[in-house]
């Protein structure tokens, strides 16, 4: 797997992964937010959020059609969306494209589910490597509780509930989470993720994911060379919490 | 009369696989039906066929159950609105048809056969890997996608050359479908000449492909009733048992 400066490409890309509740999505946004005032070239892209996938997404999930097989497939076929018709045209144009979660969710989650993992890694071996990937790990108690606490109605496949692992939602979104964190940690080296300390607070996490960005990125080959309108903002009711991007689980 | 209806797995050892890494917690000895697979472009008598067959195997007491490919509940609908727009590049359509492919799998052909039932499929996943094939996708990537399905029991490839399926195509609908017509390809601006060389190029891709997933070639040319009893005689054969 090969990143995308590896395979020349102007732009680069910058994933995010980790549990539910670990605090990624406050951190690409604040990451956003800080290169589009310093006038780079960015694009924000989250998981599950292909408009055209979206509505047999959504049947699947609320009428409960899902297997681990089609749960695994109508994800890729998500992706593969996003990929041809908005990251690879970005990153050919110099983009800096930030991604809330990449292939790296369905390697964790998919495999959880029971899908052999040669099987789901070939089927995403069309996506290059992102050229940084941020993996945020906080205690697997501290992500359960702020889920949790923050909204107590646990979807059906976000709780993992098709695994049968407990008829109780939270227990089994505990177990399930827990499972995908060993999943995560497995990879981390292979992928090297850069593993950040989501127990620490945002403000310290930013620091330290900006110094990164900028050292591994020589940003001022990304800066816009005419002030140009940015692109349309991105749809959040609330930037401090990460719960609806992550209904993708 | 006869009145013994031969059971599909009478007395044989199973020998079901998978193509690939298969589908997850499926106990492959618990499938007593058969899994036939006609395949072949539009127009080349699939669908009359396996109407006859359909007609033919209930008479004689078998059981049957139909799938082909844009029927699954989860994606159908989507998929034709994909189509329509032709807003989906290659790796998604292809993903997408996957879905389509794997809803049917898991939801009506593995649970039918497990009730030994007689499926029939209106095409299955090698129209899929041709067609994708033909437009330039790695083949390695399609065999590890498709190593979900189920390697069927017999595949029949009903072969017609591409001028008479033109004057088949015309015949029916006075007009050849987009897709089918490889337009996406931009082969030709021609919608006739386009047709002629995409139905040429998955030709060349279903013999291709033939090399190692081994299926039989009916020469689809020949009269209707002489292609069913053909096509009868080899099913037969395989409900008899080898």
């Amino acid at each position: 797997m090969k990143t995308f400066a590896e395979l020349n490409f102007p732009g680069r890309l910058i994933a995010v992964e980790g549990l539910d509740g670990s605090g990624k999505s406050t951190q690409i946004y604040l990451l956003k937010r800080w290169l589009e005032a310093e006038g780079i070239k960015v694009y924000f892209s989250e998981w599950n959020s292909s408009e055209l996938v979206k509505s047999a997404t959504s049947k699947g999930k609320k009428r409960e059609l899902l297997t681990p097989t089609t749960f695994s497939l109508i994800h890729a076929t998500d992706f593969a969306d996003r990929y041809e018709r908005h990251l690879l045209p970005l990153l050919r144009a110099g983009y800096v494209v930030l991604c809330d979660r990449y292939v790296f969710t369905a390697f964790a989650r998919d495999v959880v589910r029971g899908c052999p993992p040669e099987w789901v890694r070939g089927n995403y071996s069309f996506a290059a490597q992102p050229d940084l990937t941020f993996f945020f790990k906080a205690d697997l108690e501290v992500s359960l509780n702020r889920i949790l606490e923050g909204r107590p109605k646990l979807k059906f496949f976000e709780a993992g509930m098709d695994l049968r692992l407990s008829s109780d939602p939270y227990e089994s979104f505990r177990i399930f989470q827990g499972r995908i964190l060993e999943q995560y940690m497995a990879m981390s080296a292979e992928f090297h993720f850069v593993v950040m300390d989501a127990n620490q607070g945002v403000e310290t996490q930013q620091t330290g994911v900006r110094k990164l960005v900028s050292e591994r990125i020589d940003l001022e080959r990304f800066r816009r060379s005419s002030p140009l309108p940015l692109p349309p903002p991105m749809q959040r009711a609330n930037k401090a919490e990460e719960t609806e991007e992550d209904s993708a689980a | 009369m006869k009145v013994d209806v031969v059971k599909p797995n009478a007395g044989r050892s199973n020998h079901r696989r998978f193509y690939g890494h298969g589908i997850p917690r499926v106990k492959l000895e618990d499938l007593a039906g058969k899994l036939i697979v006609v395949e072949g472009a539009d127009g080349s008598g699939r669908s009359t066929q396996i109407a006859r067959l359909v007609d033919w195997l209930e008479t004689s007491g078998h059981a049957t159950v139909q799938v082909g490919l844009k029927r699954s509940t989860l994606v159908s609908a989507e998929l034709d609105k994909a189509q329509e727009g032709n807003i989906l590049s290659r790796t998604t359509l292809s993903l997408f048809y996957a879905t389509d492919f794997a809803d049917q799998l898991e939801n009506i052909i593995l649970p039918a056969l497990k009730a030994g039932f007689i499926v029939l499929s209106d095409r299955y996943i090698y129209t899929l890997m041709v067609r994708d094939m033909v437009r330039g996708m790695d083949e390695a990537w399609l065999k590890n996608l498709y190593g979900i399905a189920l390697e069927p029991d017999a595949v029949f490839y009903l072969e017609v050359g591409a001028e008479e399926l033109v004057q088949r195509n015309l015949s029916k609908k006075a007009a050849l479908d987009y897709w089918e017509s490889g337009m996406d390809l931009g082969l030709s601006r021609d919608m006739f000449d386009s047709f002629l060389k995409y139905q040429t190029a998955m030709q060349v891709a279903f013999r291709q492909l033939r090399k190692n997933y081994g299926f039989t070639v009916v020469d689809g040319n020949r009269p209707v009733s002489s292609i069913t009893k053909e096509l009868r005689k080899k099913i037969r054969a395989l409900l008899v048992d080898k």
